[in-house]
């Protein structure tokens, strides 16, 4: 239905693309994988032919048999959102704020069918239905801001697939949605493939996902193909060096020398806990019902008790919104609790002076998400890592310095680091600088809020062993917050899931993961896609 | 900053702009050792010629050469654009910085005082000023420059408040380094790019400005000469001699050409966003 | 919808109540004694004393406050000293040119400036764009007031098509007295739409980048389509904030453009004003103006609860 051959792109004079060629029927899942910058999304864009300005492609694109490389706009635009359809990444900002959901997959229908408005909303009404959104709860003349991103994209969903398309192209559909919401979209997407023998290109970074979705399986590499063929044989068989480094680093689990650290057997032993938070409670006000009614307080944090003892790492799962990176400021003594109080090392950090929390924060440091948005731009790698060492003013220039390299080298780079920018690292040695900045204070604990989830799979291996490994070297504790929970499984002793505000469920990780009891940990581990139990599945259906 | 200098000056806007700020600044400079004749020198033989050889510009009414009454006249809406952009930095920038800072109450009740004096443009605070005090340069430096806080506040502001959630903000707090110091180390620096371009306009806005007080005779006084008092003076006397109104008017529009495109430019050149692309 | 609103409006008059205070306490800070400086040096105490008396100058100034202030809510803005008549009749006169005018010139400039602009983002990077693009850049360096000379020159003195200045009234019929507005009312808005339309045009080319566009454009829609149903609507946002702020520009440009045209409006009565020390015309003028500089930014505050649906409501 859908055949690329040889596709070849640049955008300006840089090459993207080289010799792409794929394919796909009616009713098949096709699976592109692959890391950022493998020109997975660009080799979508061009089928659109939705490539941005200064693009050029060579090659063949043909669809339905008709060649679209060079066909004009107004050809392409009657096969847009009718015969080939897309979908995209982002929910929250691919819909259009100021039109209502119903016009805008409304507006397609009409576009295409030259039916009257009626005629289509009706179409709209009945595409909502399918994809889960009655219009008796959600009427057409919603604005998308009225909706969650798991709503928004199944109004993407319903908006490409109105006009039954012969081929839609899913663009990373799930990456930007928690794994509960990834597991239904999924789902919904592989029965309107059924449904309407539709063919579908998934596009995705998650071996998990594609091994549980797709028939055939693209891998590509910096704008290659570098691995193809039926899902089962080429996850199973793992003949390419590269695929194999992809699944091996997805499923990677550092080494652990040492025993894990378990609550129980601290508390057995009498060792203090480095961090206790007894009964924390943080309150938001919302925004005002009216003029004379202030809004219900949202309780972000409800009731949480929460121990980590010395050298432990703490895991801590939940979907967004949940409440985890709330309690994280708790800790970080960034936030101050409604109620409840948080004690480190003995010391109540909520009625603490200046000076203790001066030796709590020493003691506890943070590492962001993000490993482009946790650095100033404009200052050197020696001022950045250096920053909490402002927690020791009598520290000499040179001390300072000697300190920053030694940091440095803790966590793999060297002092050569310390004139750069951070501009001019990859996302994989940023992190290891925020990693390098938090260990400069000696910290007994460090915060770590999902530092892996922006990383490619193969740097989040590494990270994940460079954490493991300090763990061992320095004796640290962390309190390890992330919604994916192989990561957490990979790294962490014990585990705690949060839900709305609450910790519903808490214990040793394995045993939580293997055998969850509570409403929420039971949904987050069946919705978390698993590359080895896919590949079962499979075993089992073949 | 040379090596700023050289990079810009390959953008055209900054260039152009660069250059003819350039020029004007000097004119403005050299006023104050030589001008062609003196301004305050009247020669009624010679008046409301055209412009020649020996006046290259012509004269006025009063047979003064307004090449000369230009560059002197430069000067004073130099002075008086310039005063007005550091009295809106001066107390904006710190007024929106704690205004993000803090949040709540004063951040709601600093926004709704800059609400308060949107309402009051340039030459309304400058009528009032004039007919409480009466008229003068300073007048139109204090209600131009008043009008420039809100729109410093206001812009730095913005940028304060999009800059606190960022990661190496929160990494400064857990730190435990107060938000002052967080506000003069971190978040001043990272907006200086925006406050740098917003300057030259509002630097702009503030020449036509005082042009306008000077013409409805709120602003500079005679017989200081100033570009817009020129046009007041010209305005009688546009069918018989008009390039005593085209002159000075042509003075300003280029002045203030110039400072936009070395705003535009600036933008194009400081642009986070184009610089991250070229790394 | 109407909790947006009801907040708007308290903030309006909030806005305005802090406004007035401001330009009441100008007075107060006359160096001096209001009613000397009124009447100048020459003035015998007896008339000093009678001014002050008429003035309510004896009387505390919380009292004068609120007597000014509710006098000016049923209309009455107090005795000019110098034309011996209402300020009420004075101010109703003349704004009926100055508002007019001012409209008239937004009404312009919108008219021009949001095409152009359109058009420009449309035909980014031709050269009808290069060319519009550098028309604007100069268009916002040209002083209003000099634009208007140069009006003057070229279309009345030079070729003769339309009065140099001057205003016949109202009564001289509609199009008549609208067509003396003309002139100044270009002069006031070319300027302001050069600037509109480069807002108009960023604006657009902004929202072309959104991930929204991309939707539409996978969608089937044409460029063209996805720029007028997707793009413009989102694009006007930014573009109200720009027209309200501009109107407030226009009112006291009108205040300039009054002495060129030599138009018996607002601007003229307060020069006058000025110059013969008339502090209570001065007074109620500029609390005029900056009364209609907040209720237009009222309306401008409603025209966004119509171009953006996520501030009619916020339920999740």
């Amino acid at each position: 239905m859908l055949e690329i051959e040889d596709l070849s792109l640049q955008i300006g004079t840089t090459p993207i693309l080289d010799r792409v060629s794929l394919s796909v029927e009616p009713g098949q899942i096709l699976g592109i994988v692959g890391e950022s910058g493998s020109g997975k999304s660009l080799t979508a864009l061009s089928a659109m032919q939705l490539l941005p300005e200064g693009s050029s492609a060579s090659g063949s694109i043909r669809f339905d048999g008709r060649e679209l490389l060079n066909a004009d706009d107004v050809e392409m635009q009657a096969l847009r959102g009718d015969d080939l359809a897309m979908i995209f990444q982002e929910p929250m900002t691919a819909l259009n704020p100021v039109h209502s959901i119903g016009d805008q997959i409304a507006e397609g229908i009409t576009l295409h069918t030259g039916s009257d408005r009626g005629q289509a909303r009706q179409l709209a009404a009945d595409m909502m239905q399918r994809v889960g959104l009655p219009v008796d709860q959600f009427p057409l003349s919603r604005f998308p801001h009225e909706l969650s991103g798991g709503q928004r994209q199944r109004v993407m969903i319903a908006m490409a697939c109105a006009l039954r398309p012969k081929v839609l192209i899913a663009d990373e559909p799930t990456t930007a949605l928690d794994v509960t919401l990834q597991a239904q979209i999924l789902h919904l997407l592989r029965e309107l493939v059924e449904e309407n023998d539709m063919g579908l290109v998934l596009i995705s970074h998650d071996l998990a996902v594609v091994a549980e979705m797709t028939d055939e399986l693209v891998v590509m590499r910096d704008g290659i193909i570098v691995d193809r063929g039926p899902t089962g044989t080429v996850l199973r068989t793992i003949e390419h060096p590269y695929t194999a480094r992809l699944a091996k680093a997805s499923t990677h689990i550092p080494v652990r020398n040492k025993p894990p650290v378990l609550s129980e057997t601290s508390r057995q032993q009498g060792t203090a806990p480095l961090v206790s938070g007894r009964s924390l409670v943080r309150e938001y006000r919302t925004r005002r019902q009216s003029l004379f009614r202030a809004g219900k307080p949202f309780r972000a944090v409800n009731n949480v008790n929460i121990d980590i003892y010395p050298g432990q790492t703490m895991g801590l799962v939940g979907e967004s919104g949940c409440g985890k990176s709330t309690l994280a400021r708790l800790i970080l003594a960034l936030d101050v609790p409604t109620a409840g109080t948080i004690e480190f090392d003995g010391t109540n950090l909520t009625a603490a002076s200046e000076e203790q929390l001066q030796i709590a924060r020493k003691n506890i440091q943070v590492v962001f998400q993000d490993p482009f948005a946790s650095f100033n731009p404009r200052h050197k790698v020696e001022r950045l890592v250096a920053e909490p060492l402002f927690l020791e003013p009598d520290i000499t220039p040179e001390q300072k310095r000697d300190r920053v390299v030694g940091s440095l080298e803790e966590v793999g780079l060297s002092a050569s680091a310390l004139e750069k920018y951070p501009h001019q690292f990859s996302g994989g040695q940023r992190q290891r600088l925020a990693i390098a900045r938090a260990l400069i204070t000696r910290p007994a604990l460090i915060v770590a809020d999902e530092p892996v989830s922006a990383l490619d799979v193969s740097i989040r291996a590494q990270v994940l062993d460079l954490l493991a490994e300090l763990r061992e070297r320095l004796g640290l504790a962390y309190l390890f917050i992330s919604h994916d929970l192989s990561v957490v499984r990979a790294l962490c002793d014990e585990v705690m899931v949060m839900e709305a505000g609450e910790i519903v469920e808490r214990g040793i990780v394995s045993e939580i993961f293997d055998n969850p009891r509570s409403e929420a940990a039971i949904q987050l581990v069946n919705a978390t896609p698993d590359l080895a139990r896919a590949l079962e599945n499979r075993q089992t259906e073949n | 900053m040379i090596n700023f200098l050289q990079t810009a000056l390959g953008n055209r806007s900054f260039a152009t702009g660069f250059i003819i700020t350039c020029i004007v600044v000097f004119m403005a400079a050299l006023s104050f050792i030589w001008t062609p004749y003196d301004v305050t020198d009247l020669d009624i033989a010679a008046k409301l010629k055209p412009p020649s050889a020996s006046h290259w510009l012509g004269t006025d009414h009063f047979g003064r050469d307004i090449f000369s009454m230009i560059m002197v006249g430069a000067r004073n809406s130099i002075a008086v654009a310039l005063v007005a952009v550091v009295i809106g930095v001066g107390f904006g920038v710190p007024l929106g910085c704690w205004a993000a800072a803090r949040g709540g109450l004063i951040d709601e009740g600093l926004m709704r005082g800059n609400d308060v004096i949107f309402a009051f443009p340039a030459l309304l605070s400058a009528v009032m000023i004039t007919a409480v005090f009466g008229p003068g340069a300073i007048n139109a430096i204090i209600a131009i420059g008043i009008f420039n806080i809100p729109v410093f506040a206001r812009l730095s502001r913005g940028a304060a408040l999009s800059l606190w959630p960022r990661d190496f903000i929160l990494a400064a707090r857990a730190a435990g380094k107060s938000k002052a110091r967080i506000t003069v180390e971190h978040i001043v620096p990272n907006m200086a790019n925006l406050l740098i371009v917003q300057s030259t306009i509002a630097f702009a806005l503030g020449i036509i400005q005082e042009a306008g007080l000077a013409y409805v005779g709120l602003g500079t006084q005679p017989p200081l000469p100033s570009w817009g008092k020129m046009l007041n003076e010209a305005q009688t006397m546009m069918s018989f001699a008009p390039h005593m109104a085209i002159v000075p008017g042509l003075a300003i529009v280029i002045t203030v050409l110039g400072l936009n495109l070395l705003g535009d430019g600036l933008r194009d050149v400081l642009d986070p966003r184009l610089t991250r692309k070229r790394d | 919808m109407l909790a947006f609103f009801l907040r708007k409006l308290i903030w309006a008059i909030a806005t305005l109540a802090v406004a007035s205070v401001l330009v009441f306490a100008a007075l107060e800070i006359v160096p001096g004694d209001p009613a000397e400086v009124m009447l100048g040096i020459n003035a015998t105490d007896d008339a000093i004393a009678a001014l002050r008396e008429s003035l309510g100058l004896n009387k505390p100034v919380l009292e004068r406050y609120i007597s000014w202030l509710g006098g000016m809510l049923v209309g009455d803005f107090g005795q000019s000293y110098t034309y011996s008549v209402s300020v009420r009749e004075l101010v109703a006169d003349r704004i009926t040119i100055s508002l007019p005018l001012a409209l008239l010139s937004l009404l312009i400039s919108t008219l021009i400036a949001i095409p152009v602009g359109l058009y420009a983002a449309a035909k980014r990077g031709s050269l009808a764009d290069t060319g519009i693009m550098a028309l604007t850049q100069i268009g916002i360096a040209i002083p209003n007031f000099w634009f208007a000379l140069l009006l003057v020159y070229f279309l009345a003195i030079w070729l003769q098509l339309v009065p140099a200045g001057g205003f016949p009234g109202w009564d001289a019929g509609f199009w008549v007295a609208l067509k003396s507005l003309l002139l100044p009312s270009l002069s006031l808005a070319l300027p302001q739409a050069a600037i509109l339309s480069r807002v108009t045009r960023s604006a657009l080319l902004e929202t072309m980048g959104e991930d929204y566009i991309r939707t539409a454009r996978a969608k089937g829609l044409s460029r063209r389509a996805t720029l007028w149903h997707h793009a413009l609507r989102n694009a006007l946002i930014p573009v109200l904030t720009i027209l309200g702020l501009q109107f407030a520009y226009l009112l006291a440009g009108t205040i300039i453009i009054e002495n060129v045209f030599y138009l018996p409006g607002l601007g003229r009565l307060v020069f006058q004003a000025i110059s013969l020390r008339d502090l209570i015309v001065v007074e109620s003028v500029v609390m005029m103006l900056v009364a209609t500089i907040i209720i237009i930014n009222l309306v401008v505050d409603l025209a966004y609860l119509w171009v953006d649906p996520r501030l009619r409501n916020r339920s999740p």
